[in-house]
């Protein structure tokens, strides 16, 4: 039954990306505009264009460069992250709900940057970087080597796993954030997950280290492609599996903890966006993470509009939006025929 | 198999059950005692003794009887009846992560209660009538959703990750949407805290810790045959279906209800029942046994709470995720090393 529903997806014809690929890239565009565009107060067009090429420091030049560009320039960063991050995470574990926020990478991230706050007074945003990839990296290693990571351990474990580590460390992050009143104010927004807050500065770093990860992702691109055909292929292919394993564990650290250092724990992005996606092209993962990485900050700009205009003035977390829109998908995954709780995705 | 051979126990381990039964009745009480000692003035456990009595300064007993006692008795009520939600579930479920906090039902109490406050009642039965009511709907939302497809595996459980996720984010809105004290005021006691808890709580608390006892200790029986397979349970003259469904509403009203006067106080209801499965080396799932193991966790990670960080008092719940996530983190990595 399964191999004949495969079989038969298989013989459906995939939209070529010379059609997509465009397509995909104007619907960015038009997020980044709209993201730039639309908030408490919407600018015109021609207003944005003077503050951009020409700003003559008017209110509403202050408020692109102040606010809106940082905040967009950050949903872009650790939409592309999470997204690409997710469609690792989910070849590396084979795992298909592998996912930076449910695994537990996010709150090892933020649990490092309430460390770093707390603990030793760090204000800079360069450093609380540092933190937040060593807290990605702890994270991440305790997740696999708990949940048994690569001994045929079931998905519906190492989703427990991640799960149960995350909350030990949102705990300890929330109790460092109660104890320092100064601190749990700073961290009160972070912790939701939100793109604004930032400087120019800070967006425009973020940017730049993730796009050093995904440099890094397209370096061990071929490899990760062979290892989601199944270990023994890739071997008898010969692919380098210790080396493609090892790349991709860097390529999640650098880009989670970027992302969460930026914008805080943001779930379901890595999780919605690349089976979106694997419903439209199919399980070619070198596709898979090319447009994940056009498709993720979309997904996240979008949100972060939306959660801007519903409840306005207030504005609702991104993270909020996101585990709102991801949580169905979840269900939706669990509750259909492909994804077999306890098995190997068939 | 017959009903006695399930329930007749070996005379070693039944001398070892009762060796446990005293021991954690003692340090029970030593918990209640340093409860009632401890805090930012300390108070000497003779002193304790004595206000308990009615005698001694009436400044101590003020702080002991009128601000510490309910805290240690509601704490120890509290967390056996998060236990005993937690065992019931856990049965039904077939599930050792079958709790109610993990399946989403915590969340949606929480979010009853919100809307209550929200609502601009803060009164015991509103909040509790609230957490009540959103605790029903999550869990006939969740069993609805792996109806058609069998709650078998982990299914339920992840089902039951997503929708915590989902009534976590629908509870973060509610208290943005909420002007600011009463989003503060709801932000603590989200967290689960027994910080605020005073002694209007005590006679819906205590009602309830009596009914709902009686309810599970009269469930126990079936639910133990059920435990053995729903085929043999039914030949022994239990009617699965009606069990589960009256189980499950008795554990929700038990959850919800120290939801709506503590707040989500997580794993414990995840815990306790296996902890005391070890520790008294049960077959069937052992409720009393279990009771017992809330009450001393709760009341052991409250005092943490309280006195780690002294003088701010960290909320009950943190503590207890922390103790609870890792004893989740070691259970997993053990059967993964069984499984090799």
């Amino acid at each position: 039954m399964t191999t004949l529903a495969t079989g038969g997806r298989r013989r459906l014809r995939r939209p070529p990306d010379a059609v997509v690929l465009p397509i995909v890239v104007i619907l960015l565009l038009t997020a980044v505009a709209v993201s730039i565009a639309v908030g408490p107060r919407t600018l015109t067009f021609d207003e944005l264009f003077v503050a951009l090429t020409a700003p003559t420091g008017t209110e509403t030049d202050l408020i692109v460069r102040d606010v809106r560009l940082p905040r967009t320039f950050i949903g872009i960063a650790a939409g592309s992250a999470l997204a690409v991050a997710g469609v690792i995470m989910q070849t590396l574990t084979r795992n298909p709900l592998a996912e930076p926020g449910l695994l537990g990478v996010n709150a090892g991230a933020s649990l490092a940057v309430a460390i770093a706050i707390v603990v030793f007074r760090i204000g800079d945003f360069g450093a609380t970087m540092w933190f937040a990839f060593l807290g990605a990296a702890l994270a991440s290693a305790l997740v696999a080597v708990i949940g048994g990571v690569g001994r045929g351990a079931s998905i519906g474990r190492l989703t427990l796993t991640g799960v149960a580590i995350g909350a030990v460390l949102s705990a300890a992050t929330a109790a460092l954030s109660l104890i320092d009143p100064h601190a749990y104010q700073s961290m009160r927004l972070w912790g939701a997950g939100a793109l604004g807050g930032r400087s120019l500065d800070a967006a425009v770093l973020t940017l730049a280290v993730v796009a050093v990860g995904l440099v890094l992702v397209v370096l061990i691109a071929p490899g990760l492609g062979l290892l989601a055909l199944g270990e023994d292929t890739a071997r008898a292919l010969g692919g380098r599996v210790g080396a493609a394993r090892l790349g991709g564990f860097l390529a999640i650290v650098v880009l989670c903890g970027a992302a969460t250092a930026a914008a805080g724990p943001i779930a379901f992005v890595g999780l919605l966006v690349p089976h979106a996606l694997r419903a439209v092209f199919g399980p070619d993962t070198r596709r898979l993470l090319v447009y994940s990485a056009l498709a993720g900050p979309i997904l996240l700009l979008l949100a972060d509009v939306l959660g801007a205009l519903l409840i306005a003035p207030r504005s609702i977390p991104v993270g909020v939006m996101t585990a709102f829109l991801g949580a169905p998908v979840l269900v939706a995954l669990v509750l259909s025929r492909r994804v077999q709780a306890d098995g190997a995705p068939s | 198999m017959s009903i006695a051979s399930v329930i007749a126990v070996p005379f070693a381990t039944r001398r070892r059950r009762r060796i446990i039964w005293i021991a954690s009745s003692f340090v029970l009480l030593a918990l209640a005692i340093a409860g009632l000692s401890l805090g930012d003035a300390a108070i000497p456990v003779p002193d304790v003794f004595a206000a308990l009595f009615g005698r001694g300064e009436a400044g101590t007993r003020l702080i002991v009887v009128g601000w510490r006692l309910p805290r240690v008795v509601l704490g120890a009520a509290i967390g056996a009846m998060l236990a005993l939600s937690g065992a019931l579930f856990q049965v039904i479920t077939r599930n050792p992560l079958g709790s109610p906090d993990i399946l989403g039902f915590s969340a949606g109490a929480y979010t009853g209660a919100l809307l209550v406050i929200i609502g601009g009642s803060v009164s015991t039965v509103a909040l509790t009538a609230g957490a009540v009511g959103g605790g029903i709907a999550s869990a006939a939302l969740v069993f609805a959703l792996v109806a058609w497809r069998g709650a078998g595996g982990t299914r339920l459980i992840i089902v039951g990750i997503a929708l915590t996720a989902m009534l976590g984010a629908v509870n973060t809105m509610i208290e943005l949407a909420a002007d600011d004290v009463v989003a503060h005021t709801a932000a603590i006691w989200g967290a689960g805290s027994l910080n605020g808890i005073d002694g209007r709580w005590m006679p819906l608390i205590l009602i309830t810790f009596v009914l709902g006892g009686l309810a599970v200790a009269a469930l126990a029986p079936g639910l133990t045959l059920y435990e053995l397979g729903e085929d043999r349970a039914t030949s022994l003259g239990v009617r699965p279906v009606r069990l589960r469904i009256t189980a499950m509403l008795v554990g929700v009203v038990l959850l919800a209800v120290t939801i709506a006067a503590a707040g989500p106080i997580a794993f414990v209801a995840l815990a306790a029942p296996q902890i005391a499965r070890r520790v008294w080396r049960s077959g069937p799932m052992p409720f009393a046994a279990s009771a017992m193991t809330g009450a001393v966790l709760l009341m052991f990670s409250d005092l943490l709470a309280a006195r780690l960080f002294a003088p701010t008092m960290l909320p009950t719940g943190l503590v207890t995720i922390g103790i609870g996530g890792l004893y989740l983190a070691w259970m997993l990595s053990a059967a993964n090393r069984r499984r090799r």
